[in-house]
C-alpha cells in the first residue's frame, strides 16, 4: 500500500517509542500547557509591537517627513521592510505547495509552522505600502469601486496595481491552504480536551472536523489543486513585487532578471527565517523527533542553492551594466559596489553569497548553532539586499545636483524594529495555542518515512532472508540494533 | 456518508489499529455484502476511498469552473473599464493593454479557485463553525481507524455477524454506540 521508501534515508520522525497516539501526545502537549519564558518573551514582543503601533499613529499624525526621506530618496526603509517581510512570507505556501507537489515528505513536519510565519509576515509586509501612502485614511482608493468621480477606475497598467492585487490574493489563498490544514488537528486537540469550554471552542475552531473517508477525500483533492494554485502564485507575487522596479527606468531597478533573481531571494530568506524560528521551536516544545536535523540539512540545502542563485544574478546584473555600453547603468553599478553606501553592498555580498557557501560542506548543515547563526545572517543580508537595490539607486540620480544621503529616523527604526515585534507577538500565540506542527500529515508519514517503521522493514527483511544483514542495518539503524 | 433520511442512533463500532489491516478488512466486509455507515480515520488514508468504493470527488472540476469566472470576470471587467466605461489615453499606450492584463486576470483566477474550493469543500463536508458533529469515538483522530454500521431495525444474528465479521478481520475492539438524546442536541 505504502510508496516503497529507501531504507537509506534517514528517517523523518525519531524515537523507537513513536506510535500514533504518542505523536497526538507530543504535537498536542505544547498547546495544552504554558511553557517557561512565554510570558517573559511575548511580554518583551508585545512591548515591541506596541513600538510599532505608536510610530505608525506618529507617521500618520505628523506626517511622512518624520522618515529619514527626502527629494532624492523617496523610497526608503518602508520599501525595503515591505520586499523583505514579503520574501520570509514566500517559503511557507512554498513548502507546502511545491513540496507536496514534488512529494517531498520532509515538509509534513514544517510546513504548518512555515505557513503560519508566511501569514504573519505577509500581515507585517502589508503595513509599509498602506502606511507609505500618507494619508491612510484613503487607502481604499487602491481597489476599483464604484465612484462618485466619474467612475474613476485605477490605472490597470500599473505594476503598483498588480502588486495590491498580487498580496491580497496572496494573503487569502495562504490563509485558506493553512486552515484547511489546520481543521482536522483542531478536531485532534478537541476530542482530547478534558475541559468543557477547551472542547468547545476548539470545536468551533475544527469547523466540526470528524475525519470522515468522505471528507479525507475531499481534503485531499482541496490540497492537491490549492498546492497546484499557490505553486504560480508564489512565484507570481514576487515577480509582480519586482515589476514594481523593474518596469520604471531608473538605472538600477530596470533590469529584466530581477522577476527571477526576486524570488529565489524570497525563497532564500524564507527558509532563513523558517529555519531560525524551526530551531527554537523544536528546542523549546521539545520536537527534536519531528523536527530532525534531517529537516534542517533539507532545508540548507534548499539555502545554498537559492543563495547561489541570487550570488549569479548579483554577478549577471553586474555583467549586463558593463556589457549594455549604457552610461547610466554602469554608472547605478560601479556606485552600488563602490560608492557611499559600499558598507550595505559588503552586508549584502558576505550575509547572501558567501555565509552560505558553508552548506557544501555536510558538517556544516547538519549544525544547528551554524545553522542558527547562518539563517540570521541571511535575514540581514537579504534585509540589505532590498536597502541597496532600493536606496543605492535613487541616492545617486541623473543630477549630481540633487545626489543625497538616506539616514533614518527614530520612526524609521522604531517601525521596522516594532515589525518584528508584531511578527513574533503572532507567532508566539500560534505556537501557543495551535498545534506547530500538522498532525495528520506527519501521522500519514508514519508508515513510510519514522524509525519505527524502518526497524520493522530491517527486521522483517532479517528473518525471511535468514539473517541476511544487508543494507537496512546500514547507518541510523545500528543503533536500534542494540 | 451524506445525509441520511431518518437519523439513527444505534450503532456498531469496529476500532483497527493499524491502516493496512483496516483496508483489508473494509474489502473483506464489502465483498460479504455488509453495509459500512460511516469510515472515520485520523488521517488521509491512501486507497481507502477505492477499498470503500466511493467515486471520485468532483472538487476539482468545481475548482476549474471557479477558476475560469474569475479569469472571464477579471478580463471582461478590465476591458470593459478600459475601453468603454473610462478610457484614459496613458501616454498613447493602446487602450486595451491584453499584455497588462495578464497579473490581475492571473491572480483573480487563482483567488475565485481557490475561495470557490474552499467554500464548496466546507458546505459538502459540513464544515461549519460551531457545527457539532457526532462523535462516534474521540480516538478516531487520534490512533484508530473506525468502521460504522447502523443497526437500527437489524435483527440479532445480523448485528451479531457484524462484530463477527470486525474481530476476524483484525478489529482490536467491538462495541456497541447508542447515542442518548442528550448528545443528539
Amino acid at each position: 500500500m505504502h510508496a516503497y521508501e529507501s531504507d537509506f534515508r534517514e528517517p523523518l520522525i525519531n524515537g523507537l517509542d513513536k506510535t500514533y497516539t504518542k505523536i497526538t501526545d507530543d504535537l498536542v502537549t505544547p498547546t495544552e500547557r504554558t511553557y517557561k519564558g512565554w510570558w517573559l518573551t511575548i511580554s518583551v514582543f508585545a512591548v515591541l509591537a506596541c513600538v510599532f503601533v505608536f510610530c505608525l499613529c506618529w507617521t500618520v499624525f505628523y506626517g511622512i517627513g518624520v522618515w529619514g526621506l527626502n527629494k532624492t530618496v523617496d523610497w526608503a526603509w518602508d520599501i525595503t521592510n515591505f520586499v523583505w517581510w514579503i520574501g520570509i512570507g514566500h517559503a511557507g505556501t512554498l513548502i507546502s505547495a511545491i513540496l507536496l507537489l514534488f512529494r517531498q515528505r520532509f515538509r509534513t513536519g514544517i510546513n504548518r509552522a512555515a505557513e503560519a510565519m508566511t501569514i504573519f509576515a505577509v500581515i507585517c509586509a502589508g503595513m509599509f505600502p498602506v502606511f507609505h501612502m500618507g494619508r491612510v485614511w484613503d487607502c481604499f482608493f487602491i481597489f476599483p469601486y464604484p465612484n462618485t468621480r466619474g467612475p474613476l477606475w485605477v490605472n490597470f497598467n500599473s505594476p503598483l496595481l498588480w502588486d495590491v492585487f498580487a498580496i491580497s490574493t496572496y494573503f487569502s489563498v495562504s490563509v485558506l491552504f493553512w486552515y484547511s490544514g489546520l481543521m482536522p488537528d483542531f478536531a485532534t486537540i478537541r476530542d482530547r480536551a478534558k475541559g468543557k469550554y477547551r472542547k468547545m471552542i476548539y470545536n468551533v475552531l475544527s469547523f466540526g472536523w470528524t475525519g470522515t473517508a468522505k471528507q479525507w477525500q475531499r481534503f485531499e483533492s482541496l490540497s492537491l489543486v490549492l498546492a497546484g494554485l499557490s505553486t504560480p502564485l508564489v512565484l507570481s507575487v514576487h515577480t509582480i513585487v519586482s515589476f514594481d522596479f523593474a518596469t520604471s527606468v531608473i538605472p538600477g531597478w530596470h533590469t529584466t532578471i530581477f522577476p527571477p533573481y526576486f524570488v529565489a531571494g524570497a525563497i532564500f530568506s524564507g527558509f532563513a527565517m523558517v529555519e531560525t524560528l524551526m530551531l527554537i521551536v523544536r528546542k523549546v516544545f521539545k520536537l527534536e523527533d519531528y523536527i530532525t536535523v534531517n529537516h534542517i540539512e533539507s532545508m540548507n540545502k534548499i539555502i545554498v542553492l537559492t543563495g547561489s542563485i541570487v550570488g549569479i544574478a548579483y554577478i549577471t546584473e553586474m555583467f549586463i551594466a558593463w556589457y549594455s555600453g549604457y552610461l547610466y547603468e554602469q554608472f547605478a553599478f560601479y556606485n552600488r559596489a563602490l560608492g557611499k553606501y559600499w558598507w550595505a553592498y559588503a552586508w549584502m555580498m558576505s550575509c547572501n553569497v558567501l555565509s552560505p557557501q558553508l552548506y557544501w560542506f555536510k558538517p556544516f548543515r547538519r549544525n544547528l548553532w551554524i545553522t542558527f547563526i547562518l539563517s540570521i545572517f541571511v535575514n540581514i543580508g537579504m534585509w540589505f539586499e532590498r536597502f541597496v537595490i532600493i536606496v543605492t539607486s535613487l541616492a545617486d540620480d541623473f543630477l549630481p545636483g540633487s545626489w543625497a544621503y538616506f539616514q533614518p529616523t527614530w520612526v524609521d527604526v522604531g517601525i521596522f524594529v516594532g515589525s518584528i515585534g508584531l511578527f513574533m507577538t503572532l507567532f508566539l500565540l500560534f505556537a501557543r495555542f495551535f498545534p506547530v506542527i500538522a498532525i495528520a500529515e506527519v501521522k500519514s508519514i508514519f508508515r513510510t518515512s519514522s524509525e519505527v517503521a524502518k526497524a520493522e522493514r530491517a527486521k522483517k527483511e532479517n528473518l525471511s532472508n535468514g539473517g541476511f544483514v544487508g543494507h537496512t542495518t546500514f547507518g541510523i539503524l545500528d543503533k536500534d540494533a542494540k | 456518508m451524506g445525509a441520511v433520511a431518518k437519523q439513527s442512533n444505534n450503532f456498531i463500532l469496529g476500532l483497527w489499529d493499524h491502516e493496512e489491516v483496516f483496508l483489508h478488512a473494509i474489502e473483506h466486509i464489502r465483498h460479504d455484502g455488509l453495509e459500512i455507515y460511516e469510515t472515520l480515520t485520523p488521517f488521509p488514508v491512501h486507497g481507502l476511498e477505492n477499498a470503500l468504493g466511493y467515486r471520485d470527488t468532483r472538487l476539482h472540476q468545481a475548482g476549474f469552473l471557479f477558476g475560469l469566472t474569475g479569469t472571464t470576470l477579471a478580463l471582461s471587467f478590465m476591458s470593459w473599464v478600459m475601453t468603454t466605461n473610462y478610457p484614459i489615453n496613458f501616454g498613447g499606450k493602446p487602450y486595451w493593454p491584453l499584455p497588462s492584463f495578464i497579473p490581475i486576470t492571473f491572480e483573480l483566477t487563482v483567488l475565485f479557485a481557490a475561495w470557490g474550493m474552499v467554500l464548496t469543500y466546507c458546505v459538502r463536508n459540513k464544515l461549519i463553525p460551531g457545527y457539532v458533529p457526532r462523535i462516534y469515538d474521540v480516538r478516531t483522530t487520534d490512533d484508530r481507524f473506525a468502521l460504522v454500521f447502523d443497526i437500527e431495525g437489524k435483527s440479532a444474528s445480523e448485528v451479531e455477524k457484524i462484530k463477527s465479521m470486525c474481530s476476524s478481520n483484525g478489529a482490536v475492539e467491538v462495541k456497541n454506540r447508542v447515542f442518548s438524546d442528550k448528545e443528539n442536541l
